[in-house]
């Protein structure tokens, strides 16, 4: 299927490999981005990779618009085709479900809301077809996800389950965002979880917290020090539920610098993913706790 | 040598010309919002065009110098005095060490650039000293100045006998602020998902800047509703009509959440997120919305490649003139 081209201004292009979300446009997205990159075409500045999309920045005074183009269309049918095996790596991550804090918060602009009535847990679980929170937890938590983007704000992952799609969690995001967000929220808006870099505005259900860091500024935190963010497109990653107790003892372990979340190699194939779920899950999860 | 930080203004920031490259991580570009301002308030101080400078907005601050130094204020008509006597915008003049530099009401445009010969010399974060207070990153410890501060001033110059007083940017070569405020902009993006009609009414509707406008973006109010073509929403788009499949946003993309009001993103845009956009803001118009104050009337003013080239030629034809005038 043909990418969808468009000039954003004078200075980007922007191209939507689909409208809906696939990891089959994720990986094509990928690809362009990554031949841009290999290319090194005079004038590219911002190279970035979407979910479904992805989007060049460039100095029209260097190349023209149009040249953009056309350096981009010529990379297309190569991205088609690329392998669509990544090696990368698994990370676990602590959540705190149903914590105190997001639940003060969204209790804060609950006439923002789709359902007032019903605190954030409550309604997707209710929309996705999950008895209980607990039920809908367990399916959050089950299987890993996969970073199909990083932004909005510094170091922001944006996550897909990886589970058959009608299996996906999907949830509006709220009708009006809402002007705050705690930091490090494990939130969902559409098919997507995120985790949020910093306190600040916000439109996802909110689910939870995460304690560990995923940005630092100042790299002071052990596992940030080299990259101030945590998190690449292509990662993996996988929820693990965490008891209040939990939290504030790696918390605590956190602020004294001795604590760091299990991050491990592995590879993906979106052709063997898309072979075999199960199987392939299950060998993300002996990569993440094999020895 | 310093600058103390008597009072601090609204919202006054570090910044230089910004910290292209790390879009793809979520860190935008930055820098001064109205770049020609940043550039020749600079030049004028004998400092090379990038170097750091204050951003004010809206108010100025009041501040104190350790040494003396030159000091130039451009951008927004906000007039400086030195210890309570009124000095020239668009013009170098000499600073002692224990002079008070306030200014009075803002007269004309949204931000006031006070460029320091030498530069603030902050540590350069991702190569840059820009602010991005949304990620507490860069500038002075990650957010807008505030009383008590003592920012270091450098040594960042164009070399000896340029930073003197009394170099000015004749009015002729400066930006002219147009009586009625036209942003052009480039329809595309997701321009298809709106009706014919709704995009007419939004170039005919006049708009009017929202006070939620900052560094991030502008918000404009007061045209009518957007109306979308129907369609079964994407899977993992969202439920609503403006809602897509999360994508980067352009610097200069106009969203409309929930097609109501649109948000144009500046400097310091978030990267991308879930609304639909109707195109983007050509590069030569970014400075002129710096300068919009809240409840300003604006139209948009759709254009063709070939317009937002030619508009950017001219712009940069306006930067090449006050480089040539303010050459040392």
């Amino acid at each position: 299927m043909a990418i969808r081209f468009s000039h954003g201004g004078d200075e980007h292009i922007f191209g939507e490999v689909s409208e809906s979300m696939s990891l089959e446009s994720f990986f094509t997205g990928l690809s362009m981005i990554n031949a841009v990159r290999a290319a090194q075409i005079p004038g590219v500045i911002e190279t970035c990779p979407a979910n479904a999309s992805f989007q060049v920045k460039f100095d029209p005074d260097k190349i023209s618009p149009t040249d953009m183009l056309k350096e981009l269309k010529s990379f297309e049918e190569q991205a088609a085709t690329a392998d669509q095996t990544l090696a990368t790596r698994i990370i676990e991550l602590p959540v705190y479900y149903q914590d105190p804090w997001t639940h003060e918060t969204e209790m804060r602009f609950r006439e923002r809301h789709q359902d007032p009535n019903s605190t954030d847990l409550e309604y997707s679980a209710r929309v996705n077809g999950y008895a209980t929170i607990e039920e809908f937890i367990a399916a959050h938590a089950g299987q890993p996800w996969f970073v199909s983007m990083v932004g909005f704000v510094a170091g922001l992952p944006f996550l897909y389950q990886l589970v058959e799609q009608k299996k996906q969690i999907q949830a509006p995001k709220y009708l009006r965002p809402r002007t705050d967000t705690p930091k490090l929220t494990v939130g969902h808006g559409g098919c997507f979880a995120a985790i949020y870099s910093v306190r600040g505005a916000g439109g996802y259900q909110m689910y939870g917290v995460t304690p560990a860091p995923i940005y630092d500024p100042s790299q002071k935190v052990r596992y940030l020090t080299e990259e101030m963010c945590l998190f690449k497109p292509g990662d993996i990653v996988k929820f693990r539920p965490q008891t209040r107790d939990e939290y504030d003892a790696t918390l605590e372990a956190i602020e004294a610098n001795e604590w760091e979340p299990a991050i491990r190699s592995c590879s993906f194939s979106l052709t063997e993913f898309n072979r075999d779920m199960a199987g392939t899950n299950a060998r993300l999860m002996e990569a993440l706790n094999g020895n | 040598m310093a600058i103390k930080v008597i009072t601090p203004g609204l919202s006054t920031t570090v910044q230089d010309l910004g910290r292209p490259g790390y879009y793809h991580l979520g860190f935008p570009e930055g820098g001064g919002m109205d770049r020609f301002a940043t550039m020749v308030a600079n030049l004028l101080v004998g400092n090379p065009e990038g170097a750091a400078l204050l951003e004010a907005t809206f108010m100025g601050p009041e501040l104190e110098f350790t040494a003396p130094a030159v000091v130039a204020v451009t951008g927004g008509e906000l007039p400086p005095k030195l210890n309570g006597v009124e000095q020239p915008t668009w013009e170098s003049f000499p600073v002692k060490a224990g002079d008070r530099l306030s200014f009075g009401f803002l007269k004309g445009g949204a931000r006031a650039y006070i460029a320091v010969s030498g530069g603030i010399d902050v540590p350069l974060v991702l190569g840059s000293r820009s602010t991005y207070v949304l990620g507490a990153l860069g500038g002075f410890e990650g957010r807008a100045i505030k009383a008590g501060d003592e920012l270091p001033v450098g040594q960042d110059s164009l070399g000896q006998g340029s930073g003197t007083p009394g170099r000015t940017l004749p009015p002729g070569l400066r930006r002219q602020e147009p009586a009625d405020i036209e942003i052009r902009m480039l329809p595309g993006l997701y321009w298809h998902r709106i009706t014919e009609a709704a995009g007419a009414r939004f170039f005919e509707d006049v708009w009017k800047v929202a006070p939620e406008a900052d560094r991030i973006g502008y918000r404009f109010r007061g045209g009518q509703p957007l109306e979308f073509v129907e369609r079964e929403q994407p899977f993992g788009a969202g439920s609503d009509p403006s809602n897509i499949v999360d994508a980067c946003y352009p610097y200069g993309s106009i969203q409309v959440p929930s097609g109501t009001e649109p948000i144009v993103l500046h400097r310091d845009a978030v990267s991308g997120g879930g609304y639909m956009m109707l195109g983007a803001v050509i590069s030569a118009d970014m400075d002129l919305i710096a300068q919009l104050q809240p409840h300003r009337p604006a139209q948009f003013v759709p254009v063709t490649l070939d317009q937002a080239l030619a508009a950017r030629a001219d712009n940069g034809a306006l930067f090449a003139a006050a480089r040539a005038h303010l050459a040392p």
